[in-house]
């Protein structure tokens, strides 16, 4: 079998505070082809932003990756040092920040942004070239090419998420990591942006990794989905698998609580309970609090992950047995 | 017997406080160095009656300008008196200023603070006014008019370097008031009836408390320098008591005979202390304050 | 609020406390001690002289009549034009007008004000750089030691140390005053029948293309700007370190680094030209403080400024000269700070669109 473009296998990322060690991503493991594109679903502080950063090596300060590896073709990247890193960013790796209104510089022309990109990565390239590139780029994103002189304040917030795809893109990367990238926009923009994502994967083969806890999203977009909770992979199938054979209870209770307009005086289901506290998980299965199932070996031991057939891994006690059985 | 027990409880409850900061990491370790430092100059200042070995204000108990030897360790100065003397008991003016000023801050600064943000409206917008005028005039100048216009002496001294802090003790009392007058228990408070006294000593004045103590502390590190600064340029205290600032000035007009002792250690000595003061502010505004939480 | 009703409500609220400062000013120097005039001589003299000297300095006007007549020699506009310098009074020791002693007195303190405001910026800005660069190291930790153990340090006692070090024992610079005695002040530079000098012994000596005299005017300068710009730094360590914090949390700088830009390029292009503005201004309350003179430097220093002109008044009990320049002071503090505010709300791009 050909190696995967990106290879994660049992990663594990820690943020030390005084107040107590965060165990922000435990024991992920997933793969992903060239071209193919993976949902990470899961609440706010299920770590999926600290994941996708992680795959970047650009966890902020004080987390660390403590075990695991992520191997890009076949290289594992965490071993590498931080200049080997830094070439890899942005040109092999690129990655689309949530919130478009603060991820550009607020003291540089959006022109200089794509130069001073493109000329750190290529340095034979002139100035004018990248720019000649940046143009380009821009008309293709829907930017009308004259603006590249203004600043970032001067454009909207759906332009300026364009402007960070395009920034993303301007190096053909393999691979793109989009953190929400729809989340700080409204619904029509939601629409056009994943569109775009979509389009541009199209005609430059590269991976998609999206990050986003609006499972509808990831159901109509993505390959392949890993359900992420509490820093714990709970279910990773294909699309397909997924949506016709949700086995674990979380993902079960997300499907439900999708709102669908064409059901008329249904009630908006949701899972009840909140998010674990990160400092003081539960033990055991990390869902249990929240599960309507959890028996008396949920509370006490975590379930391993289990193959429960078509390469869909889940991670509970109810299909473990199951799965054991055969 | 309720209101000593409780008194001796409050006191135990500091005492275990200050133990509990060698685990509150670098912050608590400030703060417990400093009271260290200053505990031990106080300390020093006190006793020097009985530790010098000789009179400090006595002239030629040894030759004149000797470099520290066996029998003098620091040194004498041009009128033959010991270094080590002077150094031991100099520290006492200077802390008298300091504390004396801190007190008329204190006494003045935080009741005008308290008083001027719960009150409100105008008559808080004319004082913090008038205040902010005098906080952005370099405290120097202020300590320095005063001090010429009002003569030498400790209490003189400390008058002029308080006028010059008030205003740092009104802006974190207002500001502090400002924040917590909003809060609902301060409204519950009021809906029960609470006469305004009541409300400011029971409700906002212990919240406010801990940020007084940190202005304090650095309060007393910049009196201390000024007072030091005020007497360097001959307008402290008259000469026939040992004093640090004194023998920095008197040092510094027989520079050039190369009588480094005369001018180190007192020089020292006001940074020990400065920096003792300095090092309680900072650990403790860290420790309530901690910045850049993650 | 716009930019220009901003700059006016400033401007105006700037009067207020301006005539606060001066009306307190006048009641400290005037009114509290009672006769700065017997004061003056220590009741050592006749009170034929002292009547004298009240009558000469207008003293023996009712203290309302005399209020104005202060507050009104500062706005005398006409006086101003033809002398060159603010109506302040006139000396007691000397009788001759305390606006031009200041005026004198003024270059010597803009000049060390200059270059000791550079030097603290620059220390300041790349330690405060470095020690955020390495958050939490033991290189963080020794550069905030550095800035805290600097705010202890009395600035005279660094001073005397440098005068100590460089002057007494290794001879390698002097130990006070502007120029040595024997070299004569740069006169700077006539073109034609127009004279440039800027008063600044170190730029008119260029002008003046004498490089002798440069150099001996650096020698002189150095120890008093590197005495006050050391203390001086802790102030813009904290800042810039601060600051510098604060920006590279910002997403932007996540992103920059998530396109694999060089550390230099993210330090400089994007953490510190946006965390540059509060430095900036900080330069400016500063630099306006120490346009006011720094008192225990120039007296260190023997640096002829209005710090050292402030002390001498006091030694010769002048009270009239201390009077006008405490408001000289107090009006360039003001002024610098208006100015500066201003161009806070210019700089700051929320005010901008």
């Amino acid at each position: 079998m050909e190696t995967p473009l990106l290879k994660v296998d049992s990663l594990f990322v820690d943020y030390p505070t005084s107040r107590g060690t965060i165990h922000a991503v435990e024991n992920v493991s997933f793969s992903l082809e060239k071209g193919e594109t993976l949902g990470l679903a899961g609440e706010s502080g299920s770590g999926k932003s600290t994941l996708g950063l992680s795959l970047m090596r650009l966890v902020p300060y004080p987390g660390v990756i403590v075990k695991g590896s992520i191997k890009l073709d076949g290289t594992d990247i965490t071993k590498l040092s931080e200049n080997e890193m830094r070439s890899i960013r942005g040109k092999r790796i690129a990655y689309i920040f949530q919130d478009p209104m603060t991820s550009l510089n607020p003291v540089k022309k959006i022109g200089d942004h794509f130069t001073e990109l493109i000329c750190t990565h290529e340095p034979n390239k002139s100035r004018e070239e990248a720019l000649e590139r940046a143009k380009k780029i821009l008309k293709n994103l829907g930017i009308p090419s004259e603006r590249i002189n203004d600043y970032p304040h001067q454009f909207s917030g759906g332009m300026r998420q364009r402007i960070m795809i395009g920034l993303a893109i301007a190096l053909n990367p393999d691979l793109v990591i989009a953190d929400e990238p729809t989340t700080a926009l409204d619904v029509i923009v939601q629409a056009k942006i994943l569109d775009l994502l979509e389009s541009l994967r199209d005609a430059y083969g590269m991976a998609l990794i999206l990050i986003s806890h609006d499972l509808s999203i990831i159901l109509e977009r993505c390959d392949k989905v890993l359900i992420l909770y509490g820093g714990h992979m709970l279910e990773y199938a294909s699309t397909i698998e997924l949506h016709k054979n949700p086995m674990h209870p979380y993902t079960q209770g997300l499907l439900q609580s999708i709102p669908n307009i064409e059901l008329a005086d249904q009630r908006l289901r949701a899972i009840p309970g909140s998010p674990p506290d990160m400092l003081h998980p539960p033990k055991g299965c990390r869902f249990w609090p929240r599960c309507s199932y959890a028996t008396e070996v949920c509370r006490v031991k975590e379930p391993p992950l289990v193959d429960v057939g078509h390469n869909h891994l889940v991670r509970c006690f109810m299909h473990s047995k199951e799965a054991s059985r055969h | 017997m309720s209101k000593i027990r409780s008194k001796l409880n409050v006191l135990k409850h500091f005492i275990s406080e200050f133990t509990s900061l060698t685990k509150r990491g670098p912050s608590g370790w400030m703060v417990i160095i400093g009271v260290i430092i200053v505990l031990a100059i106080v300390l020093m200042t006190l006793l020097s009656p009985w530790i010098s070995p000789h009179n400090p204000a006595a002239t030629n108990v040894g030759p004149i300008r000797a470099p520290p030897s066996a029998e003098f360790p620091l040194g004498t100065n041009h009128l033959g008196q010991d270094m080590l003397s002077r150094i031991l008991c100099g520290g006492s003016i200077m802390l008298q200023v300091s504390a004396l000023s801190v007190l008329v801050c204190f006494l003045i600064g935080v009741p005008l603070g308290l008083f001027s943000s719960y009150v409100g409206g105008n008559v808080d917008k004319v004082i913090s006014l008038i205040i902010d005028a005098v906080y952005a005039f370099p405290g120097l100048v202020i300590a320095i008019a005063i001090a010429a216009m009002l003569g030498p002496g400790v209490i003189n001294m400390a008058l002029s370097i308080a006028v010059v802090y008030i205003p740092s003790y009104f802006r974190i009392v207002r500001s502090q008031v400002l924040s917590i007058k909003e809060l609902s228990y301060v409204e519950a408070a009021k809906a029960i009836g609470a006469k305004w006294h009541t409300i400011l000593s029971r409700y906002i004045f212990p919240n406010v408390v801990p940020s007084i103590v940190v202005i304090a502390t650095i309060n007393f590190a910049d009196a201390v320098l000024t007072a030091a600064g005020l007497t360097f340029i001959g307008l402290g205290i008259s000469k026939a008591i040992p004093d640090w600032g004194w023998d920095l000035y008197d040092g510094w007009r027989y520079l050039s005979s190369g009588a480094w002792w005369i001018i180190t250690f007192p020089g020292l000595m006001i940074i020990l202390i400065a920096l003792g003061f300095t090092m309680i502010g900072e650990g403790l505004s860290e420790l309530l304050n901690p910045k850049l939480q993650h | 609020m716009g930019l220009r009703s901003y700059i006016l409500t400033r401007i105006l609220l700037t009067i207020p406390t301006l005539l606060l400062l001066l009306s307190a000013v006048f009641i400290v120097m005037r009114v509290l001690p009672g006769d700065p005039v017997a004061l003056h001589f220590e009741k050592r003299a006749t009170p034929e002289t002292m009547e004298a000297m009240r009558r000469v300095l207008g003293m023996d006007k009712p203290l309302w009549m005399q209020y104005v007549d202060y507050l009104s020699g500062l706005v005398d506009i006409p006086y101003l034009f033809e002398h060159g310098y603010p109506n302040l009074g006139k000396s007691m020791q000397t009788f001759e007008d305390v606006g031009g002693q200041i005026f004198s007195a003024f270059p010597a303190t803009l000049e060390l004000a200059i270059y000791s405001t550079l030097i603290a910026t620059l220390i300041g800005i790349v330690l405060g750089v470095i020690s955020s660069k390495h958050y939490h190291s033991i290189i963080d930790h020794l550069i905030r030691g550095f800035g805290t153990v600097t705010y202890a340090i009395p600035i005279f006692f660094l001073g005397i140390i440098f005068q100590l070090i460089f002057g007494v024992y290794l001879r390698w610079l002097p130990t006070g005053l502007r120029l040595s005695p024997t070299v004569s002040p740069p006169t700077g530079l006539n073109i034609g029948g127009i004279h440039i000098a800027t008063g600044l012994y170190t730029i008119d000596s260029l002008l003046e293309g004498n490089i002798f005299k440069f150099f001996e005017c650096v020698k002189a300068l150095l120890l008093p700007s590197l005495t006050l710009g050391l203390i001086l730094s802790g102030i813009f360590i904290r800042l810039t370190r601060t600051n510098m914090l604060e920006t590279l949390r910002l997403d932007f700088v996540t992103a920059a680094k998530a396109r694999g830009l060089n550390e230099s390029t993210i330090t400089y292009g994007y953490a510190l030209r946006n965390a540059f503005l509060p430095v900036l201004t900080m330069m400016g309350m500063q630099f306006a403080i120490l346009l006011g003179g720094a008192i225990l430097t120039e007296t260190t220093f023997s640096w002829p400024g209005l710090g050292r002109y402030i002390v001498d008044r006091i030694n010769f009990r002048d009270y009239t000269a201390i009077q006008g320049a405490i408001v000289m002071f107090g009006l360039f503090v003001t002024l610098v700070s208006l100015a500066v505010d201003i161009l806070y709300a210019y700089l700051d791009p929320r005010i901008r669109y």
